[in-house]
């Protein structure tokens, strides 16, 4: 079983976020970074297929500078065998671009099955996993929360408004994750020494132009400094009026 | 001329709730734009709704490989339309299914998807989306640098508007015989089929001051009261108290709801990323220091066990 997990590298979730003063992005400095939460359901899956499969090889796929290096180690941690990374010095994040550097390097490469997050949290996309999709010609479902592999195929189910989708894809195919798919596993000591000495190639990857560009950044406005109605069961009878006077959803 | 091309999504033949937040956007941008409106149903939907909205051009597609969902066969339909209509700019939810759909969409005719934005300006002919970022903790405008622009939108942040009735022109287009790479085999439709968290008014959201399953009693009764349904932070669904379709927050649903009642939540800010537009939220909780005070607009010190069944009560 051979499985590509691209994942991203993105600013811990409790990050604070500083808009720069020119309001064209955020200030990159005091980040601590972390993979993506639902990239690391991807690794999970990835790994579990393989550890069933009793052979194979989980790689690890990536996009930027090489400072995610760090990164792609945390992954290997958990147990991927080496990493790829296509190396671009500067570009807008645009999830097309993204797509097209991953799918060309993709196209190089040999795999059963490719998995991506469903989302990064950072610009909130879920893009990149369905255009690769698309771009490479493979069967694809976003979102799953369930996945069973057999004979070279994958039934998977994906949480949709009031219900579950059900589908049947043939391998090779590509997946996007979502939580409840499974638990993914602490790097163990071990995972972390090994990690160190598993290969990072990297490659180049030609940018195309964006075809989206970002004009202002900024905060979403503030909510009014909320009110303590007051304490216990005795708050009841005012908490009501309010919704019913003041907000008028009763 | 070039038209506004947009998606309304359908559930057995009828469309969704949220076609009307589309319709509305899209008929407002045509209005700004001077462009035409062109409304797309997949299947045999029932369209008779449309001329509240102010739509007076729809193309119902059917046939072909159609009548199941798979995202790769209705994106390349949809992009038969795209260049067929001339659109420069193609409208959906970004609900499960548009989320699905629009980077296929995106891919096939070479653009980004401007994805989930919370609202939609004019500039001097072109459309530009705001769109939140960073779990809610900014939000940037978004400009297309081409010729089409495709936008999703956040479920909720669009107000329908009914407007004055129009008729509608619905033109039937049977769909080409395409492959399917991935289709639905099955839709197992949840349990009770409750309205979506997304899609709810009212939303009764319990945390892990609920210690246990079986408490969300109290929160089910309130929100049956009230005609909503239950969320949970992610304490409680990785307890396994509720299942992860009720999580809100960063790793789980964004949630407008008119009415947000957060129940033992402390208000961790994954949490906030999920749920803090709503319109308004009242807190009960017994720490009078738990930051989910910060953003209600109401709240309640106290033991939620008493506080929940005497709101109950009372309403
Ligand atoms: C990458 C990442 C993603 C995450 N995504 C999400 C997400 O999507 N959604 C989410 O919710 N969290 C998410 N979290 C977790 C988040 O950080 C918090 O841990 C979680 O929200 C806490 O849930 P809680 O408020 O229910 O529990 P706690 O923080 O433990 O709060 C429980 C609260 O209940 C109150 N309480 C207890 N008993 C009572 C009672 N009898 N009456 C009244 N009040 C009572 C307490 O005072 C306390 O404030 C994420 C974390 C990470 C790292």
């Amino acid at each position: 079983m051979k499985a590509i997990v691209c994942m991203k590298q993105v600013p811990d979730t409790e990050s604070r976020i500083t808009i720069n003063p020119e309001k064209t992005g955020v200030e990159q400095g005091d980040f601590s970074y972390i993979i993506g939460p639902y990239d690391e359901y991807a690794i999970e899956a990835a790994l579990q297929l393989k550890e069933a499969a009793g052979e194979g090889e989980v790689v690890l796929l990536s996009v930027g500078d090489p400072s995610i290096k760090s990164t792609l180690q945390k992954g290997m941690a958990m147990g991927a065998d080496r990493s790829v990374l296509i190396e671009v010095d500067s570009y807008n994040g645009d999830a097309l671009t993204t797509a097209r550097l991953l799918a060309a390097q993709l196209k190089t490469m040999e795999y059963d099955i490719i998995f991506f997050g469903k989302q990064a949290p950072d610009d909130n996309n879920a893009q990149v996993g369905p255009m690769v999709g698309q771009l490479l010609g493979l069967p694809t479902v976003t979102a799953i929360a369930a996945l069973e592999v057999q004979e070279g195929k994958a039934v998977v189910e994906r949480e949709v408004e009031g219900g579950r989708e059900v589908y049947e894809v043939t391998l090779p195919a590509l997946l996007t994750t979502e939580k409840g798919l499974n638990e993914p596993r602490y790097p163990s000591l071990k995972g972390i020494m090994q990690a160190k000495r598993k290969p990072v190639d990297l490659v180049s990857g030609e940018v195309a132009a964006a075809t989206t560009e970002q004009l202002t950044w900024s905060y979403p406005p503030s909510r009014a400094e909320g009110k303590i109605v007051g304490e216990g069961t005795a708050a009841v009878p005012e908490l009501v009026r309010l919704l019913k006077e003041e907000a008028k959803v009763l | 001329m070039s038209s506004i091309l947009i998606y309304l999504e359908s559930h057995d033949g009828k469309l969704k709730s949220n076609a009307a937040e589309v319709a509305t956007a899209g008929r407002k941008l045509a209005t700004a734009q001077q462009k035409e409106l062109v409304a797309v149903v997949i299947g045999e939907v029932a369209t008779d709704e449309l001329g509240n909205w102010g739509i007076s051009r729809a193309i119902r597609l059917s046939g072909g490989n159609l009548a199941d969902y798979s995202g790769d066969v209705w994106a390349a339909e949809l992009a038969q339309l795209v260049s067929d209509q001339q659109a420069d700019t193609v409208l959906m939810m970004a609900s499960s299914q548009g989320r699905d759909l629009s980077p296929r969409l995106g891919a096939l005719t070479g653009v980004t998807v401007i994805a989930d934005v919370i609202s939609l300006e004019n500039q001097d002919g072109t459309t530009v989306g705001l769109r939140p970022v960073f779990a809610n903790k900014a939000q940037v405008l978004v400009r297309p640098t081409g010729e089409l622009a495709i936008f999703t939108l956040r479920p909720k942040a669009f107000t329908p508007e009914v407007v004055e009735a129009v008729a509608t022109t619905v033109e039937s287009r049977s769909a080409a015989a395409l492959d399917a790479l991935a289709i639905v085999r099955e839709l197992a439709v949840a349990a009770g089929a409750k309205i979506d968290l997304t899609e709810a008014d009212v939303i009764v959201s319990g945390g892990r001051g609920m210690g246990g399953s079986e408490k969300y009693d109290i929160l089910e009764q309130l929100a049956e009261k009230l005609g909503g349904v239950v969320g949970a932070s992610r304490a409680a669904v990785d307890a396994g108290w509720r299942p992860h379709s009720d999580q809100v927050g960063q790793t789980g649903k964004t949630v407008a709801p008119t009415l947000y009642i957060a129940c033992g939540i402390s208000g961790a800010i994954q949490h906030l990323a999920g749920m803090s537009s709503s319109r308004f939220i009242v807190a009960i909780n017994k720490d009078p220091e738990a930051p989910i005070f910060k953003v209600a607009d109401y709240g309640i010190v106290g033991n939620l066990f008493e506080v929940v069944p005497a709101l109950n009560s009372a309403i």
